[in-house]
């Protein structure tokens, strides 16, 4: 049985494809302005990977924030639904499952096999986001990349009183004035963003293992502040970003049977 | 200053004293230093009244923000800071202000200046500062009796406002009569997050939107995110709006239309409601000092 994941992102849209279980091929596309065009494009690059003709595949089943905009799905599934299969098949030990993008963040209790049972969320504010290391790093004049890279050479935890993105931009500059060094800073950035994450996730309890999804999982310094914040070593997926189309492929296998 | 580099943000700085006043036949000299996280006021009181103030950025030095804004208030007065004889320090900086007397709450000062700037009527003051938001209840006396206040996040605050201004290079003296010159009122930005809204924003320009109507979706957004918090506590009559947003007439007429309540109007300056009451709080301690010592 062969059977396709589209997930829908506000940035980037995903498809992988899945024949038995087994991974036969994976695109990836901006979603543009208009995400349907895009969607088709990243399937037809995903099947050509493959070797399979799109109208060979039994289900397509889509996830992400522009979900019912899929074209040619049978079904769809929510982005929580989906990361949390996607993350059980590539870590069946797996009990919690942290989601961090760029604007918002998700913790996701699950039994064996990704069923869902409790989940914490945060959209409304960028503090617990990687939009706050991204406004950081501006604010440092040092690349995303290096920023994440910084964090690692600092041992010194200096606090960040500020909780808003925005007054932590001032607390910054200030910091810079005060001559501190640019990794203590990005240290103290990372934990910042890091211990709300955890706050957030401890609603629905952290339960091992922990696997960690989402654009921030690439970011070393972030991971580093939230094994820290969490006292336990998260577990990041082989292709972090993929996680919801593989949940959704996965989610289509179960259907189409 | 080059386009690309003018800061729109930045918020002329002034200073004011009393020509008419001759300071030589005051009896008693108070003055009231506010240290806030955005900006910094001093006022020095003669006998009760008004007599001279300033108001400027707060720098990153508290001590030295707060000797600025001293200095700058007494300038061309021919005071010195040795001739006041009571000075209180208030604000989040208070505790750093080097020649004050007594540090006490911006909640207290607000209250107390709110008392003078609006009258003894005064039930509920909105004090929009740089850096927080407060809601404050207090008695015909000018005694805080209850408030509530975000501190922890900008939307709402005279620092998000700044953000907005920056983005769509708008002098921000300027915001608040551009979002009312709009035709039609747009519904109000949908993030909260000021990081947030700053996207929407740009998306909103990209969709052909106006700066004015970007403003006044953003001034209406700032005005139902304070109209929550003050539901939160309660509005009682009268009602006025201090710091810096209560000269922005696009949050306040919003504010005004969402509460369906007219907020009091002053003559004085709404960013000096706090050094205000910190001056009047040193006027009544200077004074029970000398009764102290006379007995």
């Amino acid at each position: 049985m062969t059977t396709a994941g589209i997930d829908m992102g506000s940035k980037f849209i995903k498809v992988l494809i899945l024949k038995d279980g087994a991974v036969q091929g994976k695109a990836i596309e901006t979603t543009g302005f208009e995400p349907a065009v895009s969607a088709l494009k990243c399937l037809e690059q995903a099947a050509k990977e493959s070797g399979i003709d799109i109208s060979f595949i039994d289900h397509i089943t889509s996830t992400g924030a522009g979900r019912k905009a899929a074209p040619n799905i049978n079904s769809d599934i929510t982005d929580v639904g989906a990361a949390a299969k996607g993350v059980a098949h590539l870590i069946p030990d797996a009990r919690t499952v942290i989601d961090v993008g760029a604007e918002e963040g998700r913790g996701i209790k699950m039994e064996a096999g990704g069923k869902v049972i409790d989940i914490a969320v945060n959209e409304k504010c960028a503090a617990g986001a990687g939009a706050f290391a991204e406004a950081m790093s501006r604010a440092l004049e040092v690349s995303l990349d290096e920023f994440g890279q910084l964090s690692l050479k600092s041992d010194k935890t200096i606090p960040m009183n500020a909780q808003c993105a925005v007054f932590a931009e001032s607390e910054v500059v200030s910091l810079v004035h005060a001559k501190t060094p640019k990794q203590d800073i990005a240290r103290a950035v990372h934990d910042a963003i890091a211990s709300r994450i955890v706050s957030m996730v401890r609603r629905v309890g952290i339960n091992k293992e922990v696997a960690l999804v989402g654009g921030l999982s690439h970011n070393p310094g972030f991971v580093d502040a939230l094994n820290r914040g969490l006292e336990t070593q998260v577990v990041i997926p082989e292709n972090p970003d993929y996680i919801g189309a593989l949940g959704a492929a996965i989610a289509a296998g179960e259907r189409s049977q | 200053m080059s386009e690309n580099t003018k800061e729109f943000w930045r918020w002329k700085e002034y200073n004011w004293h009393d020509e008419r006043v001759d300071p030589k036949d005051a009896e008693t000299i108070s003055a009231g230093v506010d240290v806030g996280s955005v900006s910094s006021q001093a006022v020095v009181m003669i006998d009760g009244k008004l007599y001279a103030y300033s108001n400027m950025r707060t720098g990153s030095d508290s001590p030295d923000s707060a000797r600025k804004a001293m200095s700058w208030a007494l300038e061309n007065t021919g005071l010195a800071l040795d001739d006041i004889h009571y000075t209180v320090g208030t604000g989040y900086g208070r505790v750093n202000v080097p020649f004050a007397n007594r540090a006490i709450t911006e909640i207290a000062c607000h209250a107390r200046g709110g008392n003078l700037m609006y009258g003894s009527t005064v039930r509920t003051i909105l004090d929009m500062g740089g850096q927080d938001c407060k809601a404050i209840h207090c008695d015909e006396k000018g005694k805080v009796t209850n408030f509530l206040m975000n501190d922890k996040c900008a939307a709402g605050t005279g620092r998000g406002m700044e953000v907005f201004a920056d983005l769509l290079a708008v002098s921000i003296e300027e915001v608040g009569e551009l979002s009312l010159d709009v035709d039609e009122e747009p519904p109000p930005v949908s993030s909260t997050c000021v990081v947030f809204a700053k996207s929407e924003a740009s998306s909103l320009l990209r969709e052909g939107w106006s700066k004015k109507r970007v403003l006044a979706a953003y001034c209406s957004a700032m005005a139902h995110r304070v109209v929550s918090l003050l539901e939160r506590i309660g509005v009682e009559k009268d009602f006025a709006i201090t710091g810096g947003i209560a000269k922005n007439s696009g949050v306040v007429t919003r504010l005004e239309r969402e509460l369906n309540l007219i907020s009091l109007k002053s003559k004085y300056d709404t960013q000096v409601a706090g050094a205000l009451g910190a001056a009047l709080f040193a006027k009544t301690l200077v004074e029970k000092q000398r009764k102290k010592v006379a007995q």
